[in-house]
């Protein structure tokens, strides 16, 4: 098996209130692509929180690459540095240009030397169509723009998974397709990565498999096209209704 | 107006403009390392220290530069510490201004938000490390208009150093209007030479804050769900 | 220490006298804050006005206010007035003009502020709900508007009470000079009177501003938006 990730029983709650993951159990292969769908609230983005450990958990366990791993580990940054993570708003370091933004994990982090890392950077910048922004600051671009260098920066610690939460979510609807078609692209060469969407067209595109969560637990679990095209359970098949307008009955 | 004498004068009002403001600047100086050690404290929520930062704060802020001079400079020599005019100022600047660097470069580090800790997390940096190139660098960006405000804010106070026999301006501009009755003129004077000093200050703390609001440091507009 | 030297705050009156004193500089604080929160609602609103001159004419007064430190101004009044207007204004008098002039000046900043921080669509949808003028502005406006100022008005009153401190230096005679008197006439019993009375006066501007921060600091988080 070519497991690059799993889940067993993961339970997590915040405070005494329900829990708001429920003995979740999550597979995921070399190169595939999973997107996590349901209604707000369900718990994906905690879930996709959890995988990178910045979450403690309250029950069950998460195996990188075999290893088991949490956050209390001693060695937490390096398994951090195993899962890239792309955050709804982006949260480029103002601070910082562009190509800062890029080479302060790697310089930083893995302490590799900033030339070598710099001809990386430069040719990711240029695959997501960015490379004449490297000397801009994040304020002096498009929200699209400031997603694509979040992917970069993401994807030059060569991770192993790629965690996706909703990044679209904060951009007008004309900047979603170029963030988007990277993410299409990262996964035909691929790419794992665990997404977490609203975009259901998306959805379909670029999915393996997709799980549908609801009320902290994964009520269906299935390839795109089937759960896309043939719902098995009834929530599932009342949370993509939401989708269709002309269903609406007013 | 007496023309001749303000020129006579002048010479009175530079030297003295000179002692304040190399008593501003010290006092500043310290007055900023205490503002970022009691910050960073706060931030770091260090047991005992952050309760002693608190007390310091608030006693700091809650009493005027006048009495705590008055207390350094007539009530501490009966503990054996005698302070010089200028060791007095500088102290009571530093113990005044510590708290209010200290406000404003929380300000600063509170408003990085709590995201771009876990975004540094997420790419596999340290605590430490987050906070050296992540949030300190940006919580020093976006006080900058605050330490400046900071900065004419203590310049302001130091007009109160003559009550410790500091011949500052305001010492110098009593003496003459006592001795030679010259009123208007020791007014007119004592007026420009806060102007000379503060003007250039209050028009370069204006433009670096342009600066820094139009880098959108602490810009909170893409908020997370 | 042979002599226990707090003893001096409880012969006699001093202990009352002393608050007395400090009594003095907070009724100059309460008065001229009263005086400041009525006219600085009046300068508010005319900051407001579109009008070129009226802007420029306010923003000038609001700077030169800003940018002088208060012990100038006072100086301006106290002995400008006694030279060009020939009366011997005293002291007290001097204090509160001056700190009105300023406190107006600050307070009409606050009130602005928060008039232009009510946002346009609110006085939209309150007319849209059928809301005439009067009641937009008495339903949906001014409760918005104290909501935005209490917390910065009382902190303008606690700078206010920290500056009246000043009046000393133009000879008002207050808590530091009831306390000079004290220490005085102590010389030979209590030599070190002057560490306790300085002492105590700090301690009782704090228990006088503390409370007053809190305050603030308590509106501002309850009235946060």
């Amino acid at each position: 098996m070519n497991e690059v990730l799993q889940v067993k029983h993961l339970t997590k709650s915040y405070e005494k209130d329900e829990p708001v993951l429920k003995d979740i159990n999550f597979n995921l292969q070399k190169g595939e692509v999973v997107v996590i769908v349901g209604p707000s609230g369900c718990g994906k983005s905690t879930f996709l929180r959890c995988l990178n450990l910045l979450e403690p958990i309250d029950e069950g366990s998460i195996v990188l690459g075999g290893e088991t791993i949490g956050r209390k580990d001693k060695n937490v940054h390096q398994h951090r540095q195993k899962i890239g993570m792309v955050f709804q708003s982006y949260e480029l370091f103002p601070h910082l240009s562009i190509i800062n933004n890029i080479l302060l994990a790697p310089v930083k982090v893995q302490k590799r030397d900033r030339k070598e890392a710099e001809r990386e950077a430069l040719a990711l910048l240029e695959r997501v169509g960015l490379s004449d922004k490297k000397d801009a600051f994040p304020r002096q671009l498009s929200g699209g723009q400031k997603q694509r260098v979040a992917i970069v920066r993401a994807l030059i610690m060569n991770p192993e998974v790629l965690l996706l939460d909703e990044i679209t979510a904060a951009l007008d609807p004309e900047m979603v397709r170029e963030v988007l078609q990277v993410v299409l692209k990262l996964a035909q060469e691929g790419m794992t990565m665990a997404i977490v969407t609203h975009e259901m067209e998306f959805a379909k595109a670029v999915a393996d498999r997709v799980m549908f969560m609801d009320q902290g637990v994964i009520v269906e679990e299935n390839t795109a096209k089937e759960f896309f095209a043939y719902p098995k359970t009834e929530r599932a098949k009342q949370f993509l209704n939401t989708f269709h307008y002309e269903a609406l009955e007013i | 107006m007496d023309l001749e004498f303000m020129r006579t004068h002048l010479p009175l009002y530079t030297e003295a403009a000179w002692l304040t403001l190399r008593i501003a600047a010290m006092g500043i100086l310290l007055a900023f390392l205490i503002g970022l050690v009691t910050s960073i404290t706060k931030y770091l929520k260090i047991p005992v220290l952050t309760q002693i930062a608190n007390v310091y704060i608030e006693l700091s802020r809650n009493t005027p530069l006048l009495i705590q001079l008055f207390f350094l400079y007539f009530g501490l020599p009966k503990l054996g510490v005698v302070l010089s005019s200028e060791s007095c100022g500088i102290i009571g600047l530093a113990f005044l201004g510590g708290s209010y660097m200290s406000e404003a470069f929380r300000s600063g580090l509170d408003n990085v938000a709590q995201i771009q800790t876990q975004s540094g997390l997420s790419l596999g940096f340290t605590n430490s490390q987050i906070f050296r190139h992540i949030i300190l660098p940006q919580a020093v960006s976006t006080s900058v208009p605050l330490f400046c405000a900071n900065v004419i804010f203590l310049i302001k106070e130091t007009s109160v150093f003559s009550a410790v026999a500091l011949a500052d301006l305001m010492f110098v501009a009593k003496d003459l209007i006592g001795i030679y009755y010259k009123t208007d003129e020791a007014l007119f004077m004592l007026v420009s030479a806060y102007l000379v000093i503060l003007l250039p200050i209050s028009v370069i703390a204006s433009f670096i804050e342009r600066r820094v609001r139009y880098a959108g440091f602490g810009d909170t507009s893409a908020v997370s769900g | 220490m042979q002599d226990l030297g707090i003893q001096v705050l409880f012969q006699g009156r001093n202990f009352i006298r002393l608050w007395e004193g400090l009594w003095v500089t907070l009724r100059i604080a309460v008065i001229s804050m009263a005086f400041s929160v009525l006219l600085g609602f009046f300068l508010g609103m005319v900051m407001t006005m579109h009008n070129r001159a009226v802007r420029c004419i306010t923003r000038l007064y609001l700077e030169t206010v800003r940018i002088l430190p208060q012990l100038v101004l006072l100086f301006l009044v106290y002995f400008g007035a006694a030279k060009h207007l020939g009366i011997n204004m005293s002291g007290e008098t001097a204090a509160i003009i001056v700190f009105t002039f300023w406190g107006t000046a600050e307070m009409g900043d606050l009130v602005r502020g928060a008039l232009i921080a009510t946002p346009r669509h609110q006085y939209e949808s309150a007319g849209g709900l059928g809301m005439n003028t009067l009641q937009t502005y008495f339903y949906v406006i001014i409760p918005q508007t104290i909501r935005r100022l209490l917390p910065p008005a009382v902190n303008l009153l606690t700078r206010m009470i920290k500056t009246t401190s000043l009046v000393v230096l133009i000879g008002v005679v207050e808590v530091v000079k009831v306390g000079k008197q004290i220490i005085d006439a102590s010389r030979y019993q209590t030599p070190t009177a002057a560490l306790w009375i300085y002492g105590v006066i700090f301690i009782m501007y704090f228990i006088v501003c503390y409370p007053f921060s809190r305050l603030s600091l308590w509106l501002e988080k309850k009235y946060e938006i």
